[in-house]
């Protein structure tokens, strides 16, 4: 008897065998949600493979014959739809929006958790509201506000917009954040004499990165997804960010699927790359506020 | 250096909770005076009055004789060390020491020199590169003490700074906390709801219940004269024994019948506290444990009264033996005792027999044992008494 024979009771195996049927089905589902949610982008893969003639809706489920990067290439840098230069234009625009705003959520939500002022809750309550505001309520006041205040016109407009609209949103997750450093900290910062900006700077933004990745994120996404805004403010179709560019690679009389394709690919990259290359920041950011103390 | 002073100081809440009442104290040129209380008592929220955190509502704060109330906190020369020791957790120690010197901005020379100077005081020379996240508990503690002395203030300020060491540690760091104030010389206003640390580290003891000052006085007086119950029973552990009883006139002396007991009072104590006016009345009798001892070897001492005891329970604590046994008297029943003791004996006197629980302490070596009937002598020179309405003590 070299080896020692391991007996497992019944009872035993068929808790085993139990288990392994309840991982089974979890896994299933789990599969099946995931088809669900990566067929389009399945459909919008192959078809950006295609050749204009074989991207066809009716043929939309098959790989392509012949694998081509001709609609990457319009859509990279072509002449009727190249997308680079309202790439370009979109990271002038989510650059200083998401910084400006994130900076501005920063200070707001100091103030409102940390360095409160008689009224400061009802000051948050009124910037929350500005969350529930639907684009389409501001957009013939805001356009008439430029108008009136001669703002200059193109991306500066659309960047100050969405750092209007980002505050409310910005200021709620540093006020959460900021609720979870000890109170005792500001005071110990106060006792040495810090006054409100010396304390923020010195004490409370060091300390605020988990959160700044979170609500840069979200804005950096948001923005650089936005239409509505893009659509009405800006007026000169050369500052177009790309979420407008890419709704007019849908020509009047024919639809280049295969560029379509490629060009909503090329668009949504910039996105993916933040939060893959953020990602981890993120949920530890999210979980920071509940696993501190 | 300076004096400190409160003048009548009182903290109501926005929702008109009155943490603190008509507070004034008088805290001298280096002087460490404890605030003590159960929690809940105020006395963190008089602490941070003083260190401009709170807004005081009404009366008056004198730093070094200037008016304070309307200062701000950066401009009244406080350095406050804090429960959880608020350590800047991005900065390394030397930085977190170094910070109020650097908004202060002098010269870097001298900010290295006194960094270094604190260090070494501190025993952190070693460690002047570590975040706080690296050091340990006793280590934080004295980063933040490091902090509050670089400062040179006029004024240091603690609140509960031992609270979250390991009692070893408390122990260690209460000695040092005190040698260094009195090397130092700085007015020190240190809050505590730990009664051993206010009387083994307080120049001064200021007791404090619901807002309201009890007794301010040295340690030993508030000790051996408590002004009411509630000091009575707040300071000293195990606490004072009090029951109810009734004061006695016999042959010419003064005596307190305790239940089935009596207890014979010195004429002295009688004169000093004027007993005569209570003869016939109730009165709440106490004596501290150490006063109720086991039966000396060589009998009974002239004078002292024996109370015969049986012991329901045994605490050895290794110097001394605890024995627990009940009077057959009523309990002195008050709300400031639950409050001062944590509710303890109440509870104890429910488990035990009708009367109340009483604590002596026994030679650790006598081999006392739950169910020995033994007689307890009572040092009666040390009896108090308290006026059962109004609960101060009696002729004090």
């Amino acid at each position: 008897m070299s080896t020692a024979a391991v007996t497992v009771g019944p009872k035993i195996r068929a808790r085993r065998r139990k288990r392994t049927l309840a991982l089974v089905v979890k896994y299933a589902a789990l599969v099946f949600a995931a088809i669900v949610v990566l067929l389009p982008v399945y459909v919008l893969l192959v078809a950006s493979f295609k050749s204009g003639a074989e991207a066809d809706p009716s043929r939309a489920w098959a790989l392509p014959h012949v694998w081509t990067l001709d609609a990457w290439r319009e859509a990279w840098n072509g002449d009727q739809y190249g997308l680079l230069p309202f790439l370009k234009n979109s990271l002038k625009l989510v650059i200083p929006a998401t910084l400006i705003s994130t900076f501005l959520g920063s200070l707001n939500g100091f103030v409102l958790s940390r360095w409160r002022f008689p009224g400061s809750d009802l000051v948050f309550l009124f910037l929350l509201f500005g969350m529930f505001i639907p684009y389409q309520a501001v957009m013939i006041p805001l356009t008439q506000i430029f108008i009136d205040v001669n703002a200059p016109e193109g991306i500066p407009r659309l960047v100050f917009a969405h750092v209007i609209y980002g505050i409310p949103i910005t200021t709620l997750i540093f006020r959460s954040y900021y609720a979870t450093i000890p109170e005792d900290l500001i005071e110990a910062a106060r006792m040495d004499r810090a006054g409100m900006l010396r304390t923020y700077w010195s004490v409370v933004l060091p300390i605020s990165a988990p959160a700044f990745v979170v609500t840069a994120i979200w804005q950096f996404t948001s923005i650089w997804n936005d239409f509505l805004f893009a659509v009405f403010i800006i007026t000169d179709p050369s500052k177009w960010p790309v979420t407008v560019a890419l709704n007019n690679t849908t020509g009047s009389f024919v639809t280049p699927y295969n560029v379509q394709m490629a060009a909503a690919l090329i668009a949504s990259l910039p996105t993916l790359i933040v939060y893959i290359a953020l990602g981890r920041y993120f949920m530890r950011g999210l979980m920071a506020g509940a696993l501190k103390g | 250096m300076a004096t400190i002073v409160l003048d009548k100081l009182g903290k109501r809440f926005p929702n008109g909770f009155w943490a603190v009442k008509d507070l004034s104290l008088e805290i001298a040129e280096a002087e460490l005076l404890v605030l003590v209380g159960p929690s809940g008592c105020g006395k963190t929220t008089a602490l941070r009055m003083i260190a401009g955190l709170e807004d005081i509502t009404s009366g008056d704060l004198f730093i070094g004789g200037t008016r304070m109330n309307d200062v701000l906190e950066r401009d009244r020369d406080i350095a406050m060390v804090f429960q959880n020791y608020a350590l800047y957790p991005h900065m390394t120690v030397s930085q977190n020491i170094a910070f109020s010197l650097k908004l202060q901005r002098r010269p870097k020379h001298e900010i290295k020199e006194r960094v270094q100077e604190t260090a070494q005081l501190l025993g952190l020379a070693d460690l002047l590169d570590r975040r706080p996240k690296q050091l340990s508990g006793g280590q934080r503690q004295r980063v933040a003490m490091g902090r509050a002395i670089i400062r040179k203030p006029q004024v240091f300020l603690m609140d509960e700074p031992l609270s979250n060491l390991d009692a070893q540690l408390r122990v260690h760091m209460r000695g040092e906390i005190e040698t260094m104030q009195k090397d130092l010389g700085v007015t020190t206003v240190y809050v505590t709801h730990d009664q051993t640390e206010a009387m083994t580290m307080g120049d001064r003891v200021a007791v404090l219940r619901a807002g309201e000052l009890q007794q301010v006085d040295t340690p030993t007086t508030i000790y051996d004269h408590p002004a009411n119950l509630f000091v009575a029973g707040f300071i000293g552990s195990p606490p004072m024994n009090l029951a109810r009883g009734t004061v006695e006139r016999a042959d010419g002396d003064a005596l307190v019948r305790l239940g089935s007991s009596t207890v014979p009072v010195p004429a002295e104590l009688v004169r000093s506290r004027g007993l005569d006016a209570w003869v016939g009345r109730e009165v709440i009798v106490g004596i501290r444990p150490e006063d109720l001892e086991g039966p000396p070897d060589d009998g009974p001492a002239p004078g002292c009264a024996t109370l015969e005891a049986t012991i329901d329970r045994v605490e050895a604590l290794g110097a001394t033996l605890l024995g627990f046994f009940t009077v057959d008297a009523p309990p002195a029943q008050s709300e400031s005792i639950a409050e001062a003791t944590g509710g303890g004996l109440d509870e104890v006197a429910l488990i035990t027999r009708e009367g109340t629980p009483f604590c002596a302490t026994f030679e650790p070596r006598s081999g006392l044992r739950a169910g020995d009937r033994v007689d307890v002598t009572v040092d009666v020179r040390r009896l108090h008494f308290f006026d059962p309405e109004t609960e101060t003590a009696i002729g004090s």
